[in-house]
């Protein structure tokens, strides 16, 4: 993982002028997709993620059918035009494992009981990547959920933190994320501080790992009042519009 | 389908066994099932090493050839896992291409040898940006008793250990042998109903809401860790998961690794 020649911290600043603990710029709009049940665009520095969900709906293959509770269904997909060198098109292992990661990481939080034997399916399209796309990626997924309608006991809010140049920082970018020695995201429900995601990969002594958790615990909840607030300005702006 | 019920009874009484303090086959909550360990059965392979866990069998297999570097590494060699849940292992296995399971094991298993960087890279190239050694660790479960994602990680590290560079057969020169730098070690805790449990047996995992793979090396550093199943974890549950994660490993690195 360990690359020399560039440096990626100078003067306690980070290249893109973040101090180590700053998330980069989050934008967030609810509703962006006509035809979807619910939908909403993330970005996070240069990510652009969209999430799409439908349902419930009716399960198909029907043998896929859980009799008791609803299934989520989770697919992530990175355009072939959203990274440096093309990505060929269609699932590869890495999306595969992204997708069944970021499903457990928002199936707790779906009360999938209500609707026995449907499917709700969440659609992620990263129209642009530059590292923690997963992380953006499930930040628009649970509020395209919310804005579908979809009984939810919380938001799920996800960040990732790594280590550049020996030192613990926040939500990398894919520079950093190059030539970084660690990187961890993680989901987690704010309002209980439960995690339902982890992942790590790199390498990162116990002390720094038990920082880079408490740190992204910090920065879930920034980012789960953006989710929030822009939940509340759109149902706001359509109940004063008489949509509601 | 009757064996879902079957199932549903058989999770509720691993369950509620587990919450009177015991566990389905006796073991203590933190104590690992016997691990067995043989090396080298497959003498056409560069490396390979058979391990059991419990009822759990995974026969891990690695394979050099000489191929071309990614052109962001273009002189470090190449580490490719892959896993492959074979139909006999399990009724629940089924031919075809690896599903989501077999890839996120394969994954897991690959990122903890990678992070750990145990595997010395840059000594696995044999022409800068032409040519590098290709290493291949492909991961075959033979029956699955639970908590293959440790069988095959020890596997790995264990068939790494002995791999013998086939120069001779691809008429190239260079050492025979590649000492590993590093040895990681997998332990995945399980938990169910708040209790911790090292090394899930097939039916615990069945009953558990999550299990965490906590990967750390010989200086206790952590090499990886994943997450895996719908259940929540509080901050002060991971951090106990991998405190008996780093030490579980400590004891099987000693008794397994060590040369």
């Amino acid at each position: 993982m360990k690359e020399e020649g560039v440096q990626l911290i100078v003067d306690g600043k980070r290249l893109d002028g973040r101090g180590l603990e700053d998330l980069r710029p989050i934008k967030i709009e609810v509703g962006v997709l006509k035809r979807a049940d619910g939908s909403c665009y993330v970005e996070l520095g240069k990510n652009k993620a969209i999430a799409a969900v439908y349902g419930p709906r009716e399960m198909h293959p029907r043998h896929f059918q859980d009799a008791k509770m609803a299934r989520i269904t989770y697919r992530y997909n990175m355009a072939p035009f959203s990274v440096d060198e093309r990505k060929r098109p269609g699932p590869d292992r890495r999306s595969v494992e992204i997708s069944k990661v970021s499903r457990e990481a928002l199936d707790p939080v779906v009360i999938k009981e209500y609707y026995p034997k449907t499917a709700i399916d969440v659609y992620v399209e990263l129209l642009q990547s530059d590292a923690g796309t997963r992380t953006a990626g499930i930040n628009a997924a649970s509020v395209a959920l919310a804005a579908a309608g979809i009984p939810m006991r919380d938001l799920v809010s996800s960040v990732a933190v790594g280590k550049i140049e020996g030192q613990v920082a926040l939500d990398l970018n894919a520079l950093e994320d190059n030539y970084g020695e660690a990187d961890m995201p993680v989901a987690m429900i704010a309002r209980t501080d439960t995690f339902t995601m982890l992942q790590m990969d790199g390498r990162f002594t116990t002390d720094e790992w038990k920082r880079g958790l408490a740190l992204a615990k910090t920065a879930c909840h920034q980012i789960y009042e953006l989710q929030r607030q822009a939940l509340i300005e759109k149902y706001s702006e359509s109940i004063v519009e008489g949509v509601v | 389908m009757g064996f879902e019920i079957l199932g549903d009874i058989r999770k509720d009484y691993v369950y509620d066994l587990i919450g009177s303090g015991k566990r389905i086959d006796g073991r203590g909550f933190q104590e690992y099932r016997e691990i067995s360990l043989d090396r080298n059965l497959i003498s056409k392979a560069e490396g390979s090493a058979l391990v059991r866990i419990g009822d759990t069998a995974v026969l891990v297999g690695v394979k050099l050839e000489p191929g071309e570097p990614f052109s962001d590494a273009p002189d470090k060699g190449v580490i490719m896992t892959n896993a492959e849940f074979r139909p006999g292992a399990s009724p629940d296995f089924e031919p075809g291409p690896p599903d989501e399971n077999s890839i996120e094991l394969a994954r897991i298993v690959d990122r903890g040898i990678r992070g750990s960087e145990a595997l010395d890279l840059p000594k696995l190239c044999i022409t800068p940006g032409e040519k590098v050694w290709m290493t291949f660790i492909d991961v075959h479960i033979l029956d699955n008793d639970g908590n293959l994602v440790d069988a095959a990680a020890l596997g790995a590290i264990a068939a790494l250990q002995q791999i013998r560079i086939p120069n001779e057969r691809y008429g190239v020169s260079g050492e025979e042998t590649l000492p590993l730098r590093d040895t990681p070690v997998a332990v995945t805790i399980a938990e169910i109903g708040g209790n911790f449990l090292v090394d899930p047996n097939l039916y615990e995992e069945s009953a558990a809401s999550s299990k965490v793979t906590v990967i750390s090396n010989a200086d206790g550093s952590l090499s990886g860790m994943q997450k895996s199943g719908s259940g929540g974890l509080k901050e002060e549950d991971i951090i106990e998961m991998v405190e008996i994660g780093v030490g579980k490993a400590r004891e099987i690195r000693e008794k397994y690794l060590s040369a």
